[in-house]
Formats: C-alpha cells, structure tokens, sequence
C-alpha cells in the first residue's frame, strides 16, 4: 500500500532531512537546493514524499491527499482553531525547532498590557502570518472590535504605526528581539511534529515508516531551531521615526525586488541607506525629506495603503489585482508602472492532461463528477478566474509557493507567475493561458491625501520616479 | 453531477411552510394583541456587535459565520446573524433613541455552525423584546406570552423551568472562583451544560460546603426560594438581591397559576443576560427560553435601558405542532377548465373569484388537484360557465362572473 508524505521546505527541511538521512531513507533531492518536489524513498519503495511549504502541509494532509505530513505544530493549530473538526491526527512532537507565538504590542504604542489594551476605545488591528489563531485570541481575550490583518511576514515591523498588536513566532531561545516589541500574551508553543491524516491512521498501516521516524529523533535535547526567517532585528538598534502629519510613509518590498527597487530609487536620486540590509534592518533612512519607510512583503502593501497605514508603496500589479479582486471598492491606485520586476500571471495545467487551453477545461469541469482543484497564491485572481470561465464546480486551495508541486496529483490548475516558463516546463506542465502582464509598479490612496504639503510630496515622488522609469 | 443541498441547512416543503406560517400566524397575532410591534433586522451585521463581553459566549462566538465582505479591507468582519436579541438591541439603539419603552418581535433566521447533524444551521426564531423596564411584571408578561402562544398552537404538557442569572453568578462570586473561573462556569451553564455548577470546586472549602448542596436543588414554588434564603450563610448579603428579585417573579407566576420547576444549574442561555431566566420544554424538547438582560444595551453603547425577551425554536415546533389539527379549512377551492378559445373568460371569472376569496386555479395538462370542491367550465359558446359540485355530481349553467359567484354563495 502506497504511504505519502509531505515534508516542508524552509525552517524544517535541514532538521527533517538529517532525521530521515539518519534513518536511512535515502530519500534522493530532500535539500535546501531542491528543485523537483517529488521524491523516492529507497528504503521504503511504496513511499513517496513531496515537499510542500510548510503552510499547505496541514491542509494537504486534513483534506487526505497525503497520509502523513512533518510540519510546525504552529501551523496545524493555525488550522484546527479555524477548523476543529478537521480530519487530522497529532501524532508525536519531534523535538526539534522550538519555537513560540506571542502576542506583542508596542512599548511606544502607549498600551501594552492585555487589559490596557482591551480598555481602549478604538479598533484593535491585529498583524499575523496566522489569522485564525490571531482572531481566536481577540475572540479569547473578549476584544470588543477588532480587525485582523492577514500577513504575508514581517509581522514584527508593523507596530506601533500599522499595528497595535503582531503575533510574531520566535525560535526557542530567542524573547522578542525587536526592543520595542513587549509580549501581552504567549498564544503557543512549537515545535516540528508528524501529523497524520484521520482515516489514514485509523485504517492503513504505516508503521514501519513511524518507527522509523520515532527510532531516529534525538531524544530529550531541545535544541535552537533554525527559525532565522522569523527573527526580528537587535535590540532597540533602529529606532522608529514618527513623523508628523505631513511625512509621507512609503513601503518598500523584501524579497528578490529589493535590487531592481533601490537601482530605480537611486536613478532617481532618492538615497536608502541600508536597503537591502545585511542583518534585517526593516526601517531605512533617506535622503528624501519628510519621508519614512519600511520594509515588509509586496503581497501585504496594498492592504496596508487601502487602511492608510502606508501612503506609497512599491509592489507588483499582480499583488495590487489580486487586492482589488477581493476589495472592488478599495481606495488603492496605481500611480506609476516602474517596468521592472516584469511577470506574467498564467494558467498552468499538467502536460499528462490533453486541455489544449481555457476552452477544454471547462469541458473537463462539465464532464465530471469530482470539482476542479484550483491552486493558487493568488487566490481571489484564482477564484475571479475560475468563475469568468464558468468552470463550474471548482475549489480554490490557497498556496503559499511551491505552487508548481501541486500538479498533478493535488490540483487540475494552477494560476502562477513565471517569468521564462522555464520551471513550469520543468516541471512537466504546460500554459493553457496568460491573465495578464505584471511589474512592479507604485500604488497609493485615493482617499488618504489629508494635506495639501502630503498631497503634493505625494505627487513629486510620482514624478520623480516615472521620469527615472522614462530615462531608463 | 447532481446539485445538492448546502450541509447543514433544510428545505421546507409546502406542508412544512404549511406548518411554519401557522406557528409564525399564531405567534404574530398574540403579539399584536399584547401590543408589540413587528420589527425586521438584516441577516448581515458587524461581527464586533457580538464579540464584547456580555454578548455571546465564546463557544458561540466559535461557530460563527463571519467573513469580509466585498468592502471589508479594513478587516471588519461581517457576520451571518447569530442571536436575534442583539440586533434588536442594536435596531433600539440606532433608530429609537426617544422611545424609552419598547416592546418588540420578530420572525427570523439565525446562522450557527453545527457539525453534528442534529440541528440545522440555519434556524428560525420567533421572539419579542420588552425593552425599558426592569419589573418582574414585564418578566411574568413575556412568559405568560410564549405560554399563550405554546397553547394556542395545541401543545400540551408545557414545562416551564425557572433560573436566574444573577444569583448563578453571585454563587459563583461567593464562591471564590477567580474572574476566568467564573466566566467559564457560567458559559458552560449558558451552552447547556447542567453539571457545570455541580462541578465546581470553591476555593473556600466551608462556603462550597453550605452553598453546593443547594445548587443541586429543585423545587415548584416560590415557598423553595424563600426556604433557600433562610439557609443562606448571614454573610453573603450579595446573593440576597438576585434572591428576592426571582422570589418575585415566581410569586407573580404563582398569582397567575402558572406552573413551573425552578432549577437554578439548568441556566441555557447567553452571555447577556443578567436576571431571571426561563426555558421551555413539550415532551423534553426545548423549544423556547428567555431572560432579563439590562446590561446589554448599555453594553453596546446606548442608554442605561433595561430589558428582557425571549425567542421560540420555530424548527422545533414545527416537529411538535400537528398544522391540519389547527389550521382553519382553507377558502373553497375551484378547479377552472377553460377552452383554449376561451382564456380571457377564463382569467377574468379566477380574478372575479380570487376577490371574492376563493382558491381558484387553471386545470393545466390534466394536473389533478386534491381538495378541489368544484370544477368550473369555461367555454367559448353559451352556456359560458358551467359548475360542477364534485361532492355532490351537480351541474349549474351560468352566462356571467356575477352568476357564477351567486350560484357559490347559495351552494
């Protein structure tokens, strides 16, 4: 009986990898340089493995397209506080990247007790890569009105000005590191665990492979995980700049766009120092007067612009459709295509599958009984997409990259960005499609122009860099 | 592909709404006589109406339908109506701000999540909200109201259960539980759980000993409540006041031979409420409660206004209430067979009779309708009307509308 597994990519994969090599799986291509996600155990042939991130490994397992999955336990309760009944089995703690969520609010802030909090009159804005658990603690904690702000990451850099409170993970030994971050509230304490699917445990028999995983952990040593991509910069090392009314609060990206960004910034003569950082500094200075700046993840900007949080940001039209696909009414404009960071947002289906294009997927939707399995990073381009074509009965499943390991065991379609086709075609599928064009381009508010100095400053900056963008 | 039924919800066929506007009738006509007014709210409200204290417990708040909606950027989360009392209170707020009494009711759906296939998720509620008072006359009327109701829908053996949220929650404050501990007890006693007050474990080991026993108790008069308080230890003044409060009402129930069972750990019920509390049962199924609540509308921003209210199972009762028992004979029923040549006599002699409050309707395709007591011809060429009683096998020949409706009203 075929066993499947899914295993994470990012934080786990180094631990994950040394316990299975340990246990002399010689599971072929499980490392950090992985470029095909399915693999094959030599030791266990009726056992495959694909490497997911490590978000979808709980959902992939609860919705039974894998039997067992190694994942942080902070995800898995980040699904079972949404959804309880998931059929999905806890199966043991694997001891190794430890870790916390807590609940922090901001020193500078003003409030940064639970109660202090909770007595305030105004909304609380809540900023998490985990929206349920952070809801299920506003819910707990009895918040009288709150909103939640689902991230993308860098929870840590959003209070006190886009956030009053962040429920930010940090590794084992680590407290909040941001100087200015003070925990209100420890939510949960992690660390890798094996899941299992319901009636997988209940029905098939996996135990040789269990056994195998349990023999080979390293018993009663909780060791530092490899959490770096969660940790917060130093101590107190970059102080906050709150500016007055009329500073102009603009967001740049994280990421692979920080080097296109900052070449185009500084052709049009607007300095950052310290961007990209070497150690994480999210809050560069520049030469730009009555500017601030952060930096924090493009598929998060236009959310933090539509709230007035943020007045410019520099991010890509494909993030800014997938925002006014969910928000038609959003107040977020584009003011200015910046041409570089150039994609394409397609339709991507199997080679295995005879779907010419668009056309022959709905046939496919018509003529079966089973859904079409949308998968996506953008999820309500995906949805948009999905009912513009009339595919009938179709479910979205959320990704959070990796998107192409899904075809063709546990999606039909994928809507992804490429930008050669190269690892689409690597992966054995084919385009049936192209959505649209994207690039990077600047966005800002229509409604959130408060002074005519800010509206005016606003309106420079434009300019500026679409004449640096012309010059090119 | 077959297209199924949302889970979790229910189709409500022609004899079901048959039985759904009868108990809906029934319940708008005692209002109405007892002076309420009729009220809608919109199954859309913000989330943040339910999730402050005193509101919802958080195990309801779990099952929520709450989403963003199209404009939703800011995070504001709406939510599928839960309860029917908040919006109520929200509706006072925003739109009664001179009225200081209030007595309002309502025929709606509520939406909660409910995985284990016993209940539906969405359920109709019939209730009415006495707003602006705090007396124990305005608590007797609401009971004396459902009672009305229950009994004028044909149920027998109605069970009325008594408790009061006021003293569960100074038991528990005499008790020595902390603030967590307190809230947890009384959210489970409010989702149902009557073993949670039984349960409880005080921190102070001589009170727990004199006030468990008498949690466990029951009793059918207000004599119980009056003995109760003679066994209360002297220094717990704070459990008189929520004491003499349900005397009260009890005393008042006892004036208007109302039966009831007073059984202080079966509280089922919300958040908000803060005295007495009542539930009804037929045949051990609950299908209706209700409660003081005057810290709510304070709560959420209005007045310092008192009130209480309460909601029936509208689900519920229609598995109790036997419709063809109750429901009136419905308006004679005329079965209208007309020629294809004469269609126009046809549709004028159906409006003709629709006015004159008859059931008519077209024959089409030899459809058979049941209970039709008459067949009525309609024909291009004299005689135009010809009516047969399909009881008695008579024929009449009529020329014109009015003749036919004379020839109904003799028969």
């Amino acid at each position: 009986m075929q066993i499947k597994l899914a295993l994470p990519k990012g934080r786990y994969l180094g631990e994950t990898s040394a316990l299975l090599q340990r246990a002399g799986w010689g599971l072929s291509g499980y490392h950090g340089g992985a470029r095909l996600y399915h693999l094959k155990s030599k030791k266990f042939p009726n056992l495959v493995a694909k490497i997911f991130h490590e978000k979808d490994i709980p959902i992939q397992v609860a919705v039974g397209n894998y039997d067992l999955g190694i994942c942080g336990l902070d995800w898995v309760e980040e699904l079972l506080v949404k959804y309880p009944s998931s059929a999905l089995v806890k199966i043991r703690n694997l001891g190794y990247g430890g870790g916390s969520l807590s609940m922090a609010a901001s020193r500078s802030g003003g409030a940064s007790t639970i109660d202090e909090i909770r007595a305030g009159s105004d909304v609380v804005r809540i900023a998490s890569e985990y929206p349920n658990l952070a809801e299920s603690f506003a819910l707990k904690f009895r918040l009288r009105r709150f909103n939640v702000f689902p991230l993308w990451g860098a929870a840590e850099v959003y209070p006190p000005e886009s956030a009053d409170l962040a429920l930010i993970s940090e590794g084992i030994n680590g407290g909040l590191s941001n100087g200015d971050l003070v925990p209100v509230s420890n939510v949960l304490n992690f660390s890798a665990c094996l899941i299992a699917n319901e009636n997988s445990w209940e029905l098939k028999d996996m135990d040789e492979v269990l056994t195998s995983i349990g023999d080979n952990l390293v018993v009663g040593e909780q060791r530092p995980s490899p959490i770096d991509a969660v940790r917060t910069p130093a101590a107190g090392k970059y102080p906050i700049r709150v500016g007055t009314e009329d500073t102009i609060r603009l967001a740049l990206p994280d990421g692979h766009q920080q080097l296109p960004a900052i070449q185009l910034l500084n052709k049009a003569g607007i300095l950052v120092d310290d961007y990209p950082s070497s150690d994480g500094n999210r809050r560069p200075t520049t030469n730009l007067a009555g500017v601030t700046i952060k930096v924090f993840r493009p598929q998060d900007m236009p959310l933090q612009v539509a709230n007035g949080n943020f007045d410019l940001a520099i991010t890509g039209q494909d993030w800014l459709t997938e925002h006014l696909y969910q928000f038609p009414s959003s107040p977020v404009i584009k003011l200015a295509d910046l041409k570089f960071g150039k994609v394409k947002v397609v339709a991507v289906v199997s080679n295995d599958l005879s779907v010419p294009d668009v056309h022959g997927l709905r046939q496919l939707s018509a003529g079966r009984s089973a859904p079409i399995r949308v998968a996506s990073e953008y999820v309500n381009i995906a949805d948009k997409y999905a009912r513009d074509n009339h595919l009938g009965m179709y479910r979205i499943i959320p990704t959070w990259g990796a998107t192409e390991a899904f075809l063709p065991e546990d999606a039909d379609l994928l809507i992804e960005n490429t930008q050669t086709g190269r690892t689409i075609a690597r992966h054995n599928l084919k385009i049936i499609d192209k959505l649209f064009e994207s690039t990077a381009c600047l966005v800002g508010n229509r409604d959130n122009i408060s002074s005519s100095v800010k509206s005016q400053r606003i309106k420079s900056v434009t300019e500026t860099l679409q004449a640096a963008v012309e010059a090119a | 592909m077959r297209v199924q039924r949302c889970k979790g919800t229910r189709d409500l066929s022609p004899e079901e709404m048959a039985g759904f506007r009868l108990i809906e009738g029934t319940f708008r006509d005692s209002c109405l006589k007892w002076g309420y007014d009729e009220v809608r709210t919109p199954t859309l409200e913000y989330l943040h109406l339910f999730t402050s204290t005193g509101t919802l417990t958080s195990g309801m708040l779990g099952k929520v339908y709450s989403f963003l909606d199209w404009d939703g950027w800011s995070g504001e989360r709406v939510v599928l109506r839960p309860d029917g009392t908040i919006p109520i209170a929200r509706f006072y707020i925003d739109c009664m701000p001179e009225k200081e009494l209030a007595k309002l009711f309502y025929v709606t759906n509520i939406f909660i999540f409910e995985e284990t296939g016993k209940e539906t998720r969405e359920r109709w509620q019939c209730g009415a909200e006495f707003i602006g008072m705090n007396s124990t006359i305005a608590d007797a009327e609401l009971i004396i109201l459902a009672l009305e109701v229950l009994k004028k829908l044909g149920l027998k053996d109605i069970e009325l259960r008594l408790s009061h949220a006021g003293l569960i929650r100074a038991l528990l404050v005499a008790l020595g539980l902390s603030g967590e501990e307190q809230a947890a007890v009384f959210g489970q006693i409010l989702d149902g759980d009557v073993e949670a007050l039984a349960g409880v474990k005080s921190g102070k080991s001589g009170l727990s000993r004199a006030l468990t026993p008498l949690l466990g108790l029951e009793g059918k008069s207000s004599g119980f409540l009056k003995n109760l308080k003679t066994l209360l230890p002297q220094n717990l003044p704070e459990l008189e006041l929520p004491l003499d409060d349900f005397i009260s009402v009890v005393d008042l129930l006892e004036d208007l031979s109302c039966d009831y069972q007073i059984d202080i750990a079966s509280g089922r019920g919300f958040e908000y409420y803060t005295g007495m509390m009542f539930q009804l049962f037929v045949d051990e199924e609950r299908v209706g409660g209700g409660g003081r609540y005057d810290a709510l509308i304070p709560s959420m921003g209005g007045m310092d206004i008192p009130a209480s209210g309460f909601a029936l199972c509208l689900d519920h009762l229609m598995n109790l209430v036997k419709p063809e028992a109750l429901a009136k004979p419905p308006g004679e029923k005329i079965l209208i067979k007309a020629e294809p040549e004469a269609m126009k006599e046809g549709f004028n002699v159906a409006a003709c009779l629709h006015e004159a409050g008859y059931v008519a309707e077209f024959n089409l395709g030899g459809r058979e309708i049941a209970g039709s007591g008459w067949t009525l011809e309609v024909r291009s060429r004299a005689p135009i009307f010809i009516l047969t009683d399909q009881v008695g096998h008579k024929k009449f020949e009529a020329q014109t509308d009015g003749e036919v409706l004379k020839l109904l009203a003799v028969k």
